[in-house]
C-alpha cells in the first residue's frame, strides 16, 4: 500500500536555506545542496524548495540551486515561490522539478491552475494555501500570510482541485512555527471536501503529531522546515516510531 | 558500454532521467533524430502527459516507426511511465487509442477499479512486489519502494508483468516482453532503489 510521506520543506533566499517562524525573522542557516543530500540519505520522501526572494539575481540563484539539486538527488522536488504564470512552471520544470506549487499567484489570476493542469498535468500542479481563522472562519491569506484576501479558504481549495490541482498543500498561519502540532480542525475541514492528496504543513514538532496526523482519513504527507533543519527530529527516528504506531512508511 | 538513447518527442523533461544516468556512469544521448536510436545499443523512451498526444508526437517526431523496428530486431528497450503505456496494444484515456503493441495488454482508468477511499492519481511511493526474477532485479529487493504517479494502468497483461504494487487492486509495476521493459514509476524519482534498476538496465 502506498506510504504516508514526510517532506522537509527548504525555503531559499539569494541561495542559502532559511526558516521563519509566523513568517517573520527570517535567517539563514544552511546550503540547500547540502541539505537536500542530506535528507535524501536519511530517507525524506520528497522535498519542497520554496523560492523567497523576489529579485532578478534572487530568482537566478534559486534556479542554479534547483538545476543543482536535481543533478544530484533523484527523489520527487516540488518547487514553489514566485509562480505567477505557464512561463514559471516551465523555468523550474527545465531545472528539474517535478511539481509546482502555486499559491499568490492562482489568487492573482485563478485560470493559472486550469491553464497549467492541461499543459503538464494535475499532477504537476499542487495548490498552496496559507490559511488562518478570522472571525472563526477559515480565511485564505496571500503574499507569505501577510494579506488577508477575504476569501474562504475551504471553498478556494473544492475549486483549485475542480480546476486541476492535484494534491494541496495546507499550511496553517495558525500553528506555523508553534510546534503545538498541525492544524487537525482545519485539514479534516479540507479532507473532508477535496479528494486530492494533502499535504499537512504548520505546526509539527514531535514525533506524536505526525502520528496523530496520519490517523486522520485522508492526510497523505507531513511537511516541516525548522524541526528537521535544527535535527530536533531526525526523520530515520521519525518513520521507525510511525512504523511502530502501524503507519506503512517508507524506510 | 554501448550509447544509451533517451528519445525526446517533446514530452515532459528529461533532464532527471539524464541526470540520473549521468550520477551511474551510463554513457547516454538525448535522441531526437531516428539515427541515433539505430547506433544506440539500448534505448529509454519516457513520457509524461496524456496518452494521444505523446503517441500522436511520438509518430510527428519520426521516431516511432524507427523505435518499432529496433524493438522487433532486439535491441533492450525500458518505456518509463507513459512510455511504459505507451508499448501496449491501446489506451483507453480519453477515448480509445492505439498504442505500439510491442505488448499485449491495454492501459485503464485506476478510478473505477479502486476501492473507496483510494485517491486518483497514485501518487507515492509504494512497494514492489517481484512476481518473476528478472536480471533487472539484480541489485533490488522485493518490497522496496519505487515512485508512483499516475491515474491510469496496464490491465490483462498478467503473462508478461514481472512486478506489482498494492493500491487496492495490483497495479502493473514492471512488465517485460522479450527485450522490451517497461515500468510504470518512475525510477529516476525512486532514490537509490530506483538508480539500482536503471542500472541493471543498462548492463542488460
Amino acid at each position: 500500500m502506498i506510504t504516508k510521506r514526510i517532506i522537509p520543506c527548504l525555503d531559499v533566499r539569494d541561495g542559502q536555506v532559511v526558516k521563519g517562524v509566523k513568517f517573520q525573522g527570517v535567517r539563514a542557516i544552511a546550503d540547500p545542496v547540502e541539505m537536500a543530500k542530506f535528507y535524501n540519505e536519511t530517507g525524506a520522501d520528497e522535498l519542497v524548495f520554496y523560492d523567497i526572494t523576489a529579485s532578478f539575481e534572487g530568482r537566478r540563484l534559486f534556479t542554479d540551486v534547483l538545476r543543482a539539486v536535481a543533478s544530484q538527488v533523484f527523489i520527487p522536488l516540488t518547487v514553489g515561490g514566485g509562480i505567477n504564470a505557464l512561463e514559471d512552471f516551465d523555468r523550474v520544470l527545465k531545472c528539474g522539478a517535478d511539481k509546482v506549487s502555486v499559491n499568490s499567484g492562482a489568487i492573482r489570476d485563478p485560470s493559472l491552475i486550469a491553464r497549467a493542469a492541461k499543459r503538464y498535468g494535475d499532477q504537476c500542479v499542487v495548490l498552496s494555501m496559507d490559511i488562518r481563522r478570522v472571525d472563526g472562519r477559515f480565511r485564505l491569506f496571500a503574499k507569505g500570510g501577510r494579506e488577508d484576501t477575504g476569501i474562504d479558504a475551504l471553498e478556494w481549495a473544492r475549486r483549485g482541485v475542480e480546476s486541476g490541482a492535484g494534491e494541496l498543500v495546507v499550511n496553517s498561519i495558525d500553528t506555523d512555527g508553534v510546534r503545538g502540532g498541525f492544524d487537525l480542525e482545519l485539514l479534516d475541514a479540507v479532507a473532508a471536501r477535496c479528494k486530492v492528496p494533502i499535504i499537512a504543513s504548520g505546526g509539527a514538532g514531535r514525533r506524536e503529531d505526525f502520528a496523530e496526523l496520519f490517523r486522520h482519513e485522508g492526510m497523505d504527507a507531513g511537511l516541516a522546515a525548522g524541526i528537521f533543519h535544527s535535527k530536533q527530529l531526525q526523520i530515520p527516528e521519525l518513520k521507525a516510531y510511525l512504523r511502530a504506531q502501524g503507519v506503512e512508511v517508507r524506510l | 558500454m554501448s550509447m544509451l538513447a533517451i528519445i525526446d518527442y517533446g514530452v515532459g523533461n528529461l533532464f532527471s532521467l539524464a541526470s540520473s544516468l549521468k550520477s551511474l556512469g551510463v554513457a547516454h544521448e538525448i535522441a531526437t533524430r531516428p539515427e541515433q536510436l539505430r547506433s544506440a545499443g539500448r534505448i529509454i523512451l519516457p513520457g509524461v502527459g496524456a496518452f494521444a498526444d505523446a503517441a500522436n508526437k511520438l509518430a510527428e517526431s519520426g521516431m516511432r516507426e524507427a523505435l518499432l523496428e529496433e524493438a522487433r530486431g532486439g535491441k533492450p528497450l525500458l518505456g518509463i511511465c507513459l512510455g511504459m503505456q505507451l508499448l501496449f496494444d491501446r489506451s483507453f484515456e480519453y477515448g480509445e487509442h492505439e498504442g505500439l503493441g510491442l505488448i499485449p495488454g491495454e492501459v485503464c482508468p485506476l478510478a473505477p477499479d479502486l476501492p473507496a477511499g483510494l485517491k486518483v492519481p497514485h501518487i507515492g511511493w509504494n512497494r514492489l512486489e517481484i512476481l518473476r526474477d528478472d536480471p533487472l532485479f539484480r541489485d533490488f529487493r522485493s518490497g522496496e519502494h519505487v515512485y508512483y504517479v499516475h491515474s491510469y494502468y496496464a490491465r490483462n497483461c498478467a503473462r508478461h508483468t514481472l512486478a506489482v504494487s498494492d493500491y487496492g487492486v495490483p497495479v502493473t509495476g514492471v512488465v517485460r516482453r522479450g527485450n522490451v521493459y517497461g515500468a510504470q514509476f518512475h525510477p529516476e524519482k525512486s532514490g537509490d532503489a530506483g538508480l539500482r534498476l536503471l542500472n541493471a538496465f543498462a548492463s542488460i
